[in-house]
């Protein structure tokens, strides 16, 4: 443990614990009051305390101290994953449909509230998945589109008192041509120029959204908007029904959830969906090809929208009340880094990432004030270590931007 | 004519500070080509170093020119730390990787940033101590406070300073041969990664000022703060050509005057959404900026 | 002969997966000029960046006035006087003719001998005090691979490596940046690789040549001995 390289790295290491006393005791330690070292070197110790630990362990794998304990846990989990891939795929997938069925039936109202939760955020998860992980275009301002959806649905319901089921494909089509009326400008944009204008957009939306008083009622926001409706068989006949309990509504967004995967796993499989990867892993070669690369941008962001609209009018309609509080730039950024954590292009990625974003801080109740903090860091480190995510998709080659 | 005066009084004042975020991604963006989300959570963390150290140095008896000057530094020279860690920590690992990658990291950091602040002071605004600055005088019917002079001295100041920095120093003339090309100045012995790490260190000293002059002049920080109006300052940048120094300058005090007229004239529920618009209309029309191509003296 | 300037034992580099040069060796004594002469894509470029620790080495090892430097960033070498000037020139465009020569003696501190050494440059290039206030990007070719040499200069280099000078310029004008390297070479005592497609003009300049192929050294031998090799004027002197 005294080669130079370990001196080097716990050189650096001592370093880097200075700098971050330095930064970190004046945000905690000057008070009006006086100066004061107590907590802030409580923190600080515990986060040094951390890094050595991690330290440790990475430079005992590095010479091969843990290869006794290590060896055989890949062994049993390559024996392991092997034993689950002779298992057909079809089986896997009728037992996850089986858990989500008797899933509410097992379950409390809590637990509903947050499978709800996650099934809405799987949904636009797969959306914007569909234009950053498909297309590569990064969009920052993707919860817009959620927006438009939940307040078409909204000011339909309550003014017109048209039905959820109605009023789905047209939230669907109104994020569309949001969507079209902004992709059409920037989709040109080199794509960081791309980032912040598309941030920008969902920006300009939710300010319009709080002040266009006479339309949404500004931060007041739009109440009384009806749940989905149904027609039930009940005492031997068809029986008007709103679905208002948490189990009904869990079974209207898994619907919506299931559909979304099998259209995104459809997508991903046509013949768009390669011109999409074209596009992302090299636009001048996709452009010879024959590819109108501007049109299949705005069809990726168009087709994004839609999922997303979708999800909103859901949304909408499980709240009850729509307000322009729901929709800002963390909403979009919480969405992005469930992407971004899973895998950007895979669907169980996605599917892992929101419940990871979703339901683990669920579970860790006492840590709520933390969990964007915890989330930013894990983004900014997630693209040292595993820049493809959790469950990285199967086809994803080097981006064309990477060579410039 | 008296309101037009005070709207380009403000207008100016505004646009100062916004000048001074711009030129940190101008420059960072000038050099290693990457849109730093994290600039404007320095800029906040800048007046949030202002407010504790001045408050501090208040409450000790410290005359305020004294509690402003020495604030001022230190706030500059944390700030200046914190964006170097920032970049050595995760931009630097991140330098050959892809665009997307780097883009997303440095979104996760603003946010890591934005909750630490959050985290450390609250919820909650922080006031200014009130008494710093007090007073002003009238110009043809547009009031000048003292508190309008101090921002625009300081921000001219650090804008003449910078100036000065990058096109007459051998460390500026070394920060815009890297800009140009890593490989050649590296072949004439300049340390690419000693000059990217000063190139964020000034950029956050600069935001770091903004944030003490917007704290000063609003009377109080929050959190979140950098978020809007890092997004304004990126605006001014791009308003200005990316990479243009001079032209992220320009820029700034641009889009400060835009908003604030727009704020009068227009309609103040709606005055962030007009350096958006600017943005996407020229992203759109001239993505070179005001400046141009052909000006391109003044770019990094 | 005393001890090599340079020396490179066995060097092998590579981008990516694919390997660009291998297995090379050579040496070079102070004051001689040495070519590498080559096709397009022998590893001729590839061998001046591994020497000068832009591309990193993969295996072999680089010698430079007795001491190992792969290995070290290519940012120390043109203080230790190993100054290379890369293909295409890479002139600073947006730097003026001055500050790219201020570029060049950029490690330097003793003011009074950089000017002194920019006076000199002026004196081999007189073209570059007319132009000292303009962009380096607004010259012509001819000009830029004057100033890249300019600025090579101003780190007063005891080994300078010249990527390929004469691309893409005017025969007049090639003969004039040949005269003033071997007046580099001659009165200022500079050692030089050059790499050159124009094998001809190369040698004529040298002292001694390497032969490159597919990222090999195939020939080593005097300048004049490789101008007389009937199988060398095949392949690479067109006749």
């Amino acid at each position: 443990m005294t080669t130079p390289a370990s001196r080097k790295l716990w050189l650096g290491y001592g370093l880097a614990m200075i700098w971050l006393f330095v930064l970190l005791w004046p945000l905690m330690g000057i008070k009006p009051e006086g100066l004061e070292f107590a907590e802030s070197f409580a923190v600080w110790a515990r986060v040094a305390a951390a890094a050595a630990i991690l330290l440790a362990f990475w430079q005992a794998k590095q010479h091969g101290f843990l290869d006794a304990a290590l060896l055989p846990a890949q062994a049993a989990s390559a024996l392991l994953a092997r034993a689950a891939g002779r298992v057909p795929t079809w089986i896997w997938l009728a037992l996850l449909a089986a858990a989500m069925v008797v899933f509410p039936f097992l379950t409390e109202r809590y637990a509903h509230d947050v499978a709800i939760s996650v099934l809405v955020y799987i949904c636009l998860g797969l959306g914007l998945n569909v234009v950053v992980g498909l297309a590569g275009l990064l969009d920052l301002g993707y919860i817009a589109f959620y927006g438009v959806g939940a307040y078409t649905y909204a000011l339909l319901s309550v003014h017109y008192g048209l039905s959820f089921w109605l009023c789905l494909p047209i939230s669907g089509a109104f994020s569309a041509l949001a969507g079209c009326i902004i992709g059409y400008p920037t989709l040109r944009m080199r794509g960081d120029y791309l980032a912040i204008v598309t941030l920008g957009f969902g920006e300009i939306v939710r300010i319009v959204l709080n002040n266009w008083m006479k339309l949404t009622n500004g931060p007041n926001g739009i109440l009384g908007i009806k749940t989905p409706d149904a027609y039930w068989w009940k005492d031997g006949a068809f029986t008007h029904i709103w679905l208002s309990s948490l189990e009904q509504l869990y079974f209207v967004v898994l619907g919506l959830a299931v559909s979304t995967v099998v259209a995104v796993y459809r997508l991903n499989h046509s013949r768009i969906g390669r011109a999409f990867e074209a596009v992302r892993e090299d636009q001048t070669a996709a452009e010879l090809m024959g590819v109108n690369t501007l049109g299949i941008k705005l069809l990726a962001y168009a087709l994004g929208a839609v999922l997303g609209g979708l999800a909103g009018a859901f949304f909408a309609a499980r709240m009850r009340f729509v307000s322009p509080e729901s929709f800002t730039f963390i909403e979009s950024a919480m969405v992005l880094a469930m992407v971004v954590l899973g895998g950007m292009g895979s669907i169980p990625g996605v599917v892992l990432g929101a419940l990871a974003l979703v339901a683990l801080p669920e579970a860790f109740r006492g840590f709520e004030l933390y969990r964007m903090f915890v989330f930013g860091g894990v983004m900014a480190v997630m693209m040292l270590f595993r820049p493809k995510g959790l469950w990285p998709a199967k086809r994803m080659g080097a981006r064309s931007e990477e060579r410039d | 004519m008296e309101v037009f005066l005070q709207q380009l009084v403000n207008g100016i004042t505004l646009g100062g500070v916004y000048a001074l975020v711009a030129l940190g991604y101008t420059m960072v963006y000038g050099i290693i080509q990457l849109i730093n989300f994290a600039h404007g959570e320095i800029f906040a963390a800048g007046g949030y170093m202002g407010v504790i150290l001045i408050s501090w140095m208040v409450a000790q008896g410290y005359p305020p020119f004294v509690c402003l000057g020495v604030a001022l530094a230190l706030a500059m020279g944390y700030c200046a730390l914190l964006a170097m860690a920032v970049e050595k920590l995760v931009y630097k690992p991140l330098r050959s990787s892809s665009r997307l990658s780097v883009l997303l990291s440095a979104l996760g950091m603003s946010i890591f940033l934005q909750n630490g602040l959050m985290l450390t002071q609250g919820v909650y605004d922080r006031a200014y101590p009130g008494e710093m600055v007090q007073g002003g005088f009238e110009i043809g019917g547009a009031m000048v406070s003292y508190m309008q002079v101090v921002i625009v001295g300081v921000t001219v100041f650090l804008l003449v300073a910078l100036n000065g920095l990058v096109f007459r120093t051998r460390i500026g003339k070394a920060m815009r041969a890297t800009a140009q090309d890593k490989t050649m100045s590296a072949l004439v012995g300049i340390n690419a990664s000693r000059i990217i790490s000063l190139t964020f260190a000034i950029g956050a000293a600069l935001a770091c000022a903004a944030g003490i002059m917007v704290g000063m002049y609003y009377g109080s920080v929050r959190y979140d703060m950098g978020f809007v109006l890092g997004v304004k300052a990126f605006s001014a940048a791009v308003l200005g050509g990316i990479g243009n120094i001079t032209g992220a300058m320009l820029g700034g005090l641009v889009i400060g005057i835009i908003e604030v007229f727009a704020a009068g004239y227009i309609s103040s529920e709606y005055k962030d959404v007009f350096a958006f618009i600017i943005l996407i209309a020229v992203l759109y029309f001239r993505p070179t900026g005001i400046m141009g191509e052909n000006v391109d003296d003044t770019r990094v | 002969m005393g001890a090599p300037i340079l020396e490179l034992r066995h060097v092998s580099a590579a981008y990516g997966r694919i390997k660009a040069i291998k297995d090379i060796s050579l040496v070079v004594h102070p004051g001689e000029v040495v070519s590498i002469i080559g096709a397009n894509g022998a590893g001729k470029s590839t061998t001046l960046m591994s020497i000068c620790g832009v591309l990193p080495i993969s295996g072999g090892e680089v010698y430079y006035d007795g001491r190992r430097i792969d290995g070290l960033a290519a940012d120390l070498l043109p203080s230790q006087g190993l100054c290379q000037v890369p293909e295409g020139r890479r002139i600073f465009p947006r730097l003026t003719v001055e500050e790219n020569l201020d570029m060049g003696a950029f490690f330097r501190r003793d003011k009074a001998a950089i000017e002194h050494d920019k006076n000199r440059v002026f004196q081999l290039f007189p073209i570059l005090l007319e132009r000292r206030r303009q962009h380096g990007g607004t010259l012509s070719g001819g000009e830029q691979q004057m100033l890249a040499m300019g600025r090579a200069l101003m780190s007063r280099p005891r080994l300078l490596l010249l990527d390929e000078p004469s691309l893409g310029l005017a025969p007049l004008i090639v003969q004039q940046i040949f005269r003033i390297i071997r007046e580099i070479n001659e009165v200022d005592g500079v050692t030089v690789v050059l790499v050159e497609q124009n094998a001809n003009l190369a040698l004529q300049a040298s002292t001694r040549g390497y032969v490159l192929e597919t990222g090999s050294v195939i020939l080593q031998d005097e300048a004049r001995a490789l101008l007389a090799n009937p199988d060398i004027r095949k392949a690479y002197l067109g006749e």
